[in-house]
């Protein structure tokens, strides 16, 4: 296995509506501070990979128009996958597996703000069976809650910590959208949203972008004092039908977290890309994730949620703790489709 | 099977508020009001319009605005014979790419009011708009563009020049 390691990261700020600003507008700064921090130019980045879904923007091609964030000229090496930034991030460690480039740039991006979120993501859902009735993500979620509870010894009480703590870690995440001292007794006193779940159970609705840039060996050590070097990397998919999943686990995220060596050693922290509170529960344990391990200290998915964007800062911010000498061995996880359905795990170490 | 199921029916209706960007819109608000607006890419200094707020081939972002005026070259064109489907304008008709006068980027727009087989690279053309009091965020505010009479320029790097 070639040495690759992550070099650069960079975040737009998370909010509920950018408003007027595209795509292009929101990721060209982010694509320029990333290639700044990492020191290459477009023309010397060896492979570039994004994650976006037409079905955000409701336009086609919508990712063709973001490569004018770019300056595609003279011509790149360019591809695109219809799901999180993280994903594309595994077909650029792939393309540097290969040996044939050195370098790459990888983004995700997404504006959750120009549709019915909730609506749109019931179109990844089966088209037979399942998308016709429409069920909404957080009401599929909260399916998926119910079942946790009932049997396991987690209780509402349990996913009421998780949301305050994770919003107490976004208080020193200045791209953090939600954040802030929350009493989990005060939470659980709240309404109910959708049955299990509560407001704070739920990720915010997020416009946002990330982008990373991976370098391998000599190249990596050149451009970082400290590169985040991934370690291991698996990403493995349940089946679409809800009914045949066992939902109160991951059996996914299980078997990439051994493909990806999690347990191989002492783990600092995990950044896991848990959209709802009683997800991270599920994962934690998949993950066979110990007493001691700083559990999502950017806030995670519950702080800021950019679809499409949001597990590849999973592991961006991951890399920043590693690269600035706060940990020297993390796991990363990005989680996409209904329930947790697929899951990708990254090991990252330093030195 | 003795009854099969050739088909269902599953609507799909999803509502969606779509941002053309903060440079795109200022376009659009220009053309309401007459103007024609591009934006200098601060890299390589070519004008683009329709404004995108970015330069493609440079990836950098454009600020300095340019307003353009409403004539230019045509650089390349087609004739189309078929009939577009909710189009009022009726075949044979002429869709071309024409530079304005100080921009880089041509503007995509319809040639009228010349027979289709005289349109030509070179040709100088002015924008026909339609009476103010019709104008809304909208490049379809020109009608179409129409030959100017003058002189034919020779286009850089054309293999006809």
């Amino acid at each position: 296995m070639r040495d690759v390691a992550i070099v650069s990261f960079t975040q737009a700020p998370n909010v509920r509506d950018a408003g007027a600003m595209n795509e292009v507008e929101i990721l060209m700064p982010l694509v320029a501070e990333a290639l700044e921090k990492s020191t290459l130019t477009l023309q010397e980045i060896g492979f570039t990979c994004s994650g976006s879904s037409d079905y955000l923007a409701g336009a086609p091609f919508s990712f063709v128009m973001a490569i004018d964030a770019l300056g595609a000229w003279p011509p790149i090496s360019e591809s695109h996958v219809e799901m999180d930034g993280a994903w594309a991030l595994y077909e650029a460690w792939v393309k540097l597996q290969h040996g044939a480039v050195d370098s790459a740039l990888v983004y995700g991006f997404g504006k959750s703000s120009s549709g019915e979120i909730r609506d749109v993501l019931a179109l990844q859902l089966d088209p037979y069976y399942v998308a016709p009735l429409w069920p909404d993500s957080v009401s599929l979620a909260a399916l998926q809650a119910r079942a946790l509870l009932e049997s396991s010894a987690y209780s509402e009480k349990d996913m009421a910590e998780v949301a305050a703590r994770n919003r107490r870690n976004a208080r020193s995440n200045p791209k953090a959208q939600l954040s802030g001292d929350f009493d989990s007794a005060a939470l659980l006193a709240e309404p109910y949203l959708v049955s299990p779940l509560r407001k704070h159970d739920c990720p915010p609705i997020t416009d946002g972008a990330a982008v990373v840039v991976l370098a391998a060996d000599d190249l990596a050590r050149r451009i970082s004092k400290r590169p985040a070097w991934i370690r291991g990397i698996d990403h493995r998919i349940e089946p679409h039908s809800l009914g045949v999943r066992d939902l109160t686990r991951s059996p996914s995220t299980e078997l990439a977290a051994e493909k990806a060596g999690v347990a191989r050693g002492p783990l600092d922290l995990a950044e896991l890309h848990a959209p709802f509170t009683h997800q991270e529960l599920i994962l934690r344990d998949a993950l066979g994730l110990k007493h001691g391990v700083d559990i999502n200290p950017s806030g995670g998915a519950l702080a800021a949620n950019p679809i499409m964007a949001a597990g590849l800062a999973r592991i961006g911010e991951a890399a920043t703790r590693i690269s600035g000498g706060l940990a020297n061995r993390a796991v990363a996880h990005a989680t996409s489709g209904p329930c947790l359905q697929q899951n990708l795990v990254c090991v990252l170490e330093g030195e | 099977m003795d009854n099969p199921i050739e088909e269902i029916q599953t609507p799909i209706r999803l509502d969606y508020r779509y941002t053309a960007g903060g440079a795109t819109a200022r376009f659009l608000r220009g053309l309401k009001e007459g103007r024609i607006l591009g934006q200098r890419c601060p890299s390589c200094q070519k004008v683009i319009v329709p404004a995108r707020g970015a330069c493609a081939r440079c990836g950098v972002a454009t600020k300095e605005e340019i307003e353009l005026p409403d004539r230019g070259t045509v650089t390349t064109f087609c004739v189309v014979h078929i009939p577009v489907p909710g189009s009022a304008v009726k075949p044979p008709f002429v869709c071309a790419t024409i530079k304005l006068d100080g921009a880089d980027i041509g503007l995509f727009h319809l040639v009228s009011e010349i027979p289709p087989d005289e349109v030509r690279p070179g040709m100088r053309v002015k924008a026909q708009w339609k009476p103010r009091e019709e104008w809304d965020c909208t490049l379809e505010n020109i009608r179409y563009f129409t030959p100017t009479g003058e002189p034919d320029v020779e286009l850089e790097g054309s293999a006809h020049a």
